[in-house]
C-alpha cells in the first residue's frame, strides 16, 4: 500500500492540483473570458458611429430690419444671430443646464426649464446654468451667412458682411 | 401489458378518446382537487406559480398590518401594465410624429383603446406608489435585516426597474411632455460634464456625453431615441423585472418567510377554533427537504406550529389585494384621462416642462445642479439604502413597525425634522436665490458641492449621526436618515408639482402663472 501511494496520486495522498481541476479552471476562465470580449463587443453596437441629425452648418439671409441686440432665430434652429456696429455673431440657444431651448430677449436669454438667465453675451446671470451660452462660428458669404452651430468660437468673435 | 382481449382495438381507441379529457385535465393537476390539507400541499408543492410561495403560512404574515399587502399591489399593478401594453402594441408605432397620431388613434378611433391607455397609465402610477410604500414597509419593520439583506438590494434593483419602465414610457407619446421630458432626463445623463468641464477634461474622459448618446443614440431625442426608449420599455426593462421579481419571490421563501419578532407566537396569542394550526393531515415524504433545511427544524420541540395552510388563507388575501388593486386602476381610469399634449416640437420647450410627477422631486434638485441633483444625490441615496442591512445588525425590533430603540417617537421626530430641513432650505433659495446671484464670478464647482440639495443631504446626515450616538444603535440612525429622505422626497415633490409654474419660478397657486 506504502509503494502504491508513493508511485502516485491516491485518494487519501492527492496531487496539489488535480489536472482535471486545473483543465476545468482553466476552461470556466476561458469561458469568462470570452464573454467579457463579447460584452465588449456588444456594447460597441449602440454607440453610433454617424450621427443620424440634420447638418449643423446652415445659410442664412439677416432680415434688413434687424435691430442692434435683436435676436434673428432662423425657423428650426436653435441659434440666434445677432447684428450690430461691429458685425454679426451667433450664439446657440440651447440652455448649458439640461438642453432647453433658451428664449431670446431684448435683455438677454431666458430658459424655461429651470430658470437659468443669461446676459445678451450669454454669460450666466442666474439660475442652475453651469456656464455660459456658447458662440458660434459665423462666415460671411455675399450679402449671406453661413452658420456652424457645432463649431464654437470665443466670445466676441463678429464678421462683417 | 396488452389490452384485454375482449375489446378489440377500435374500441380501445374510442375508450381513451373519451376518456382524453378527463386525463389531459389529470396529467395537469396530478394531485386531484385540493378539497383536504394533504391536497392542497402537493397542489401548492406541484404547480410552478403556486411554489413560490409556502405550503403552510406562518400566522403572523397573514395579519394586516404584517405587510397591507403592498408587495402584492406592486404585483398586481404590474400585472395589469403587461396585459394593457401588450394591447397597447396592438396599435402603436414607434417613429416620431407617427408615434403621436397612433396615440391619438388609440385614444379617439380604437374600441377601448382611451379605456385601456388610461389603465396602462394609471396601474404603471399605482405601480411606482405600491413599490415606495412596500419599500417603507420593509423599513418601518425592520425587515431587511439578517438573512434578508439580499432581498434588500433586489427590492433596490425592482425600484430602479420600476423608476426605469415609467421614465421609458414617459416619451412614447411623443407630445410636448414628453418630449421636454426625455430632454432633460437624457441631459441628466450627460451631467457628469459638469465636473469634467470644470476640471477640463471633458474632451479626453466624458463618460456624461457616452450615457447620453448610448441612450438617445444621437445627440437630439429623435427616431433613435424613441426606437431605443420603445425597446427598453416593451422589452429590456419588463424581462429584467420579471426575472429579478421571480427572484425576489424566492428569497423571501428561501429567508424563511416574513420578518416576524422572535415571540411572534406569544404575541399572536392562539389560534381561533376554526384555523388548523397543526400538520394533521403531513405529506409522507418530508425527510427529503429536511436534508437541506438549514439550522434547527422549528417545529421540533417547540411544539404545533402556528401556521395555517397557504391554501386558501394566503392565497385568498393574495386574490382580494389582486382584485382590489385592478379596481382601483379601473376607477381612476374612468375619472382621469392619461395626458395628450400637442405633437413634440424640438424648437419650443414646453413651460413649465414638467417629469412624471415622482420625478418632480429630483427635478426640483436638479433646479440647484444638474450632476448633484440628477445624478450625485441620487446614487447617494441608493447607496445608502443599500448599506442599510450590513450597518444595523442589531435583533431588537425586528417584524414589528418602528421596532428598535427609539420607536414610533424617534419616527415622529425625524419626520419633523426632516420636513422642517427640507422647508427651510427650500425658502431660502427661493426667497433669496442662491451662490450664483450672490457672487456672480463663483466657480460652478462650488455651487455644484454646496447647493441646496447637497446641504439637505448633510444636514439629514449629520441628524443620523448624532441619532447613532444618542441611542447607541445604527438602528436609530437609519430609522432617522430614511424618514428624513422620506419627508424630504415628499416636500420637494409636492413643490415641484403644485408650487412651480413658467421658468421654474415659485407660485403660491397655477393662478397666478403669467398669460402669454
Amino acid at each position: 500500500m506504502s509503494a502504491e501511494s508513493q508511485s502516485g496520486p491516491s485518494r487519501l495522498d492527492p496531487e496539489p492540483m488535480p489536472r482535471r481541476d486545473f483543465l476545468g479552471l482553466a476552461s470556466i476562465w476561458a469561458a469568462l473570458g470570452a464573454l467579457a470580449f463579447a460584452t465588449i463587443g456588444m456594447i460597441r453596437l449602440p454607440k453610433a458611429a454617424v450621427l443620424s441629425s440634420p447638418s449643423k452648418k446652415f445659410r442664412v439671409t439677416l432680415p434688413d430690419s434687424l435691430a442692434a441686440g435683436q435676436g434673428f432665430v432662423p425657423p428650426g434652429r436653435s441659434v440666434a444671430l445677432f447684428r450690430d456696429a461691429e458685425g454679426v455673431y451667433a450664439i446657440s440657444l440651447i440652455c448649458t443646464h439640461l438642453g432647453c431651448v433658451v428664449k431670446s430677449q431684448a435683455d438677454g436669454f431666458e430658459c424655461p426649464c429651470h430658470g437659468s438667465r443669461f446676459r445678451p453675451d450669454g454669460t450666466v446671470e442666474k439660475g442652475p446654468a453651469p456656464m455660459a451660452l456658447p458662440w458660434r462660428q459665423v462666415t460671411a458669404a455675399g450679402s449671406d451667412f453661413i452658420v456652424d452651430d457645432a463649431v464654437a468660437v470665443p466670445p466676441g468673435t463678429k464678421v462683417r458682411a | 401489458m396488452s389490452a384485454p382481449p375482449s375489446l378489440s382495438p377500435l374500441r380501445t381507441l374510442v375508450g381513451n378518446l373519451a376518456a382524453a379529457p378527463r386525463r389531459i385535465l389529470q396529467a395537469g393537476f396530478r394531485t386531484g382537487l385540493p378539497r383536504t390539507d394533504r391536497t392542497r400541499s402537493t397542489f401548492v408543492f406541484g404547480n410552478v406559480f403556486l411554489h413560490l410561495q409556502p405550503v403552510r403560512t406562518h400566522r403572523w404574515s397573514l395579519r394586516w398590518t404584517a405587510t397591507m399587502g403592498l408587495g402584492i399591489a406592486a404585483t398586481a399593478a404590474f400585472l395589469v401594465t403587461l396585459v394593457t401594453g401588450v394591447l397597447l402594441m396592438c396599435y402603436y408605432k414607434p417613429y416620431p410624429d407617427v408615434a403621436y397620431t397612433s396615440i391619438k388613434d388609440i385614444h379617439f378611433v380604437v374600441p377601448t383603446g382611451r379605456f385601456i391607455r388610461n389603465i396602462h397609465r394609471w396601474a404603471a402610477n399605482v405601480m411606482v406608489v405600491t413599490v415606495l410604500l412596500h419599500m417603507a414597509r420593509v423599513f418601518y419593520t425592520a425587515a431587511y435585516r439578517k438573512p434578508r439583506e439580499f432581498n434588500w438590494l433586489i427590492g433596490l434593483a425592482l425600484l430602479a426597474v420600476t423608476l426605469g419602465l415609467s421614465f421609458t414610457g414617459y416619451l412614447l407619446p411623443w407630445d410636448q411632455l414628453a418630449y421636454w421630458a426625455i430632454t432633460i432626463g437624457a441631459n441628466i445623463a450627460q451631467s457628469p460634464r459638469e465636473i469634467t468641464d470644470a476640471l477640463s477634461l471633458t474632451d479626453s474622459f466624458d463618460p456624461g456625453g457616452l450615457q447620453r448618446q448610448l441612450l438617445l443614440g444621437s445627440d437630439v431625442v429623435g427616431e433613435e431615441a424613441l426606437i431605443r426608449f420603445y425597446v427598453l420599455h416593451v422589452m429590456v426593462l419588463p424581462l429584467l423585472l420579471v426575472i429579478l421579481l421571480a427572484v425576489h419571490f424566492w428569497r423571501i421563501r428561501k429567508d424563511g418567510g416574513l420578518a416576524r419578532p422572535v415571540d411572534a407566537d406569544a404575541r399572536l396569542g392562539p389560534p381561533p377554533p376554526d384555523t388548523y394550526p397543526v400538520f394533521t393531515e403531513a405529506p409522507t415524504r418530508t425527510y427529503h427537504l429536511a436534508a437541506i433545511v438549514r439550522g434547527r427544524t422549528d417545529a421540533v420541540s417547540r411544539g404545533p406550529e402556528n401556521t395555517v395552510p397557504s391554501m386558501p388563507h394566503l392565497f385568498y388575501a393574495e386574490l382580494g389585494i389582486l382584485m382590489v388593486t385592478v379596481l382601483v386602476c379601473l376607477a381612476l381610469a374612468i375619472v382621469s384621462d392619461a395626458p395628450l399634449k400637442e405633437l413634440a416640437d424640438p424648437n419650443v420647450p414646453e413651460n413649465p416642462a414638467k417629469a412624471p410627477w415622482y420625478f418632480l422631486g429630483l427635478q426640483e434638485l436638479v433646479s440647484f445642479s444638474a450632476f448633484m441633483g440628477g445624478i450625485g444625490i441620487p446614487a447617494i441615496v441608493l447607496i445608502g439604502l443599500g448599506l442599510i442591512p450590513f450597518l444595523d445588525r442589531e435583533e431588537a425590533g425586528t417584524g414589528l413597525w418602528f421596532g428598535g430603540p427609539g420607536g414610533r417617537r424617534l419616527a415622529l421626530q425625524s419626520a419633523m425634522v426632516g420636513t422642517a430641513a427640507a422647508l427651510a432650505v427650500e425658502a431660502i433659495a427661493i426667497r433669496f436665490g442662491w451662490l450664483r446671484e450672490w457672487f456672480p464670478q463663483i466657480p460652478q464647482l462650488v455651487i455644484t458641492f454646496v447647493n441646496p440639495g447637497t446641504i439637505l443631504a448633510a444636514m439629514y446626515g449629520a441628524f443620523s449621526i448624532w441619532l447613532v450616538r444618542r441611542h447607541r444603535s445604527a438602528r436609530a440612525g437609519a430609522m432617522g436618515l430614511f424618514t428624513c429622505f422620506l419627508c424630504g422626497f415628499v416636500l420637494l415633490t409636492i413643490i415641484g408639482t403644485y408650487f412651480r409654474g413658467p421658468n421654474w419660478m415659485f407660485y403660491w397657486s397655477p393662478s397666478e402663472w403669467p398669460k402669454h
